[in-house]
């Protein structure tokens, strides 16, 4: 397979999407949890009931023509081989809960990825709408048509006082979860992180990296979610999450312009010492993968570095994981191996931009 | 490494945080510990979850604390009519069973839910078209319920007669979406 043709069937919208703000909200997602009333939770369901609730929603979904969002792929989780799983979770589409334990899951995607709804996870049914940039309001909005698409026809578990009722409770409510991935370099730079997680926390709202382990946060990429359910409208959540994180914005952009003024070459120097290791290396971790790949983000959004789409962070640092190597390669790779290719896809990953913007020279 | 909290004393205990089953790790100095206490659980390593947050509120609420179960009154374990789940059960796995284990185990919720949502014990948000029809105009009916004592607090009995007018049709409303409910 070409890399050409990889990316065009591995890429999700929101990736190559410029949304507002999109030089530092990479993707805004909210996500419903829904439970069909009178059947069990999926922690205590019968298979029986984890099959109706699957060909009920299949039913409803499958050939459905829904405004704006069109058809849905049906994908039963069972049928998938381990690869194809995992390549999943790495676009977050599914969770990794879905692919591993849930032995009656099934997902829902749309053509273009930005709509998913999984079955059978933690709650029957979990809508989720991924957006690029910050468009917190229009993926409530579009999670909202769904779930009114889905409601018209099923009864889900409702209480007048507790609101949707979710397996765990601190999903009830709303059973919205909203949440942004920002690339910060330049609070991280500043050593501002340590000083701004906690005072997000106080307002009830949760901050962690997506990329590796516990508290790092791999490619300076962090996602901020509300914590609360219940008691706030799903607006209130939305607008209050949107202005935290239009502040953080703010910050980000206060501390990008303070570098540039106290330490120009030294960023700049930063900057093309990571395009260089980018272009240039036969093995490469995804640590240093990562962190080279946020630099060189930061030079495109600077204007150090010009003619290479701003799309490169979001795009490679879901690519570059073992998962999609993986696929890429056809088959199974040591962990060694994975950084050859790693490398190699990424360098590749280059020439293709370097050949695109050649053509695109020729045809104004 | 130092406190990630106050930024001044060292970081002497590493925790996990566990918000909404998403562990996330925190570096903290003991005093901002036990200020915060609640909401950090020791790291109990990889099979970590919502259940150990349920379990360490829970013991936070009095008369759970502890107890000794020989000098504890042999009680009829609380469970859930329609899934069996039992309280312990619950506290256990962090998960309810179904949505009468909301009704049942009601008293309990309360604490759990003012710790985890800020204070807040019920729903403000969306209310489903369909089902919830009744809901909305049951919602209505109180208010006007409110307005209807005000005037007749006031003596305004001509606009408490219309509204109590109105809160009949609207009843009658509520009772045929309730009828036809049940028929399907
Ligand atoms: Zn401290
Ligand atoms: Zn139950």
């Amino acid at each position: 397979m070409s890399l050409e043709h990889f990316l065009e069937n591995a890429a999700s919208s929101w990736m190559n999407e410029e949304g507002p703000d999109s030089d530092i909200v990479l993707s805004s997602r909210v996500r419903l949890a829904r439970n069909f009333k009178d059947f069990s939770f999926s922690t205590l369901f019968s298979q029986e009931e984890a099959l109706e609730i699957i060909n009920v929603i299949k039913d409803r979904i499958k050939n459905a023509e829904i405004p704006e969002i069109g058809k849905l792929e049906f994908l039963q989780i069972e049928n998938l081989q381990p690869l194809e799983k995992q390549v999943l979770v790495e676009k977050h589409l599914i969770s990794p809960h879905l692919a591993e334990d849930s032995p009656y899951g099934a997902c829902l995607v749309s053509e273009n990825e930005e709509v998913s709804i999984m079955v059978n996870e933690e709650d029957h049914l979990r809508i989720q709408c991924l957006f690029s940039g910050l468009q917190l309001n229009e993926a409530l909005l579009r999670a909202n048509v769904i779930d009114d698409y889905i409601e018209a026809n099923i009864d889900y578990a409702y209480d007048e006082e507790r609101g949707y009722l979710t397996s765990c409770p601190t999903n009830v409510g709303t059973g919205l979860r909203a949440s942004v991935m920002m690339h910060l370099p330049g609070l991280v730079l500043t050593n501002q992180m340590n000083h701004l997680v906690p005072a997000i926390n106080q307002l009830g709202l949760v901050v962690r990296g997506i990329y590796g382990e516990g508290s790092e946060a791999l490619g300076d990429i962090f996602q901020i979610s509300n914590q609360i359910t219940l008691g706030k409208s799903e607006t209130d959540i939305v607008e209050d999450l949107t202005s935290v994180v239009q502040q953080v914005i703010a910050q980000e952009r206060s501390a990008r312009e303070a570098l540039v003024q106290t330490s120009n070459i030294q960023l700049e120097d930063r900057v093309y010492r990571s395009f260089g290791i980018l272009q240039h290396a036969r093995i490469i971790e995804t640590k240093e993968a990562a962190r080279c790949l946020s630099d060189v983000r930061l030079g495109i959004d600077l204007g150090y570095i010009k003619d290479i789409s701003k799309c490169i962070l979001n795009e490679l640092m879901i690519l570059t994981q073992p998962g999609f190597l993986q696929k890429y390669a056809g088959g199974p790779l040591r962990p060694h191996d994975r950084d050859i290719r790693r490398a190699a896809f990424i360098r590749e990953r280059f020439e293709l931009e370097k050949k695109d913007n050649s053509e695109g020279g020729n045809t104004p | 490494m130092i406190c990630q909290e106050c930024n001044q004393r060292p970081a002497t205990l590493h925790f996990t945080k566990i918000i909404n089953g998403e562990k996330a790790e925190v570096h903290i100095c003991e005093k901002c510990a036990q200020e915060k206490g609640e909401m950090f659980m020791l790291n109990g390593g990889s099979g970590f979850s919502i259940n150990n947050l349920l379990a360490g509120l829970l013991n936070i609420e009095p008369g759970f604390q502890q107890a000794k179960p020989n000098t504890l009154p042999k009680k009829e374990v609380l469970r859930c009519k329609q899934c069996k789940l039992s309280f312990p059960e619950f506290v256990h796995v962090g998960k309810f069973g179904c949505a009468e284990c909301y009704e049942t185990f009601k008293d309990q919720l309360n604490p759990i839910l003012k710790r985890v949502h800020s204070g807040n014990t019920s729903h403000h948000g969306k209310i489903p078209k369909r089902i919830g029809g009744s809901i909305h105009i049951r919602k209505q009916i109180n208010d006007l319920k409110q307005t209807l004592k005000q005037f007749i607090e006031q003596e305004e009995f001509e606009n408490a007669a219309e509204i109590r007018d109105r809160i009949r049709t609207l009843e009658k409303e509520v009772n045929k979406g309730d009828e036809g409910g049940k028929q399907s």
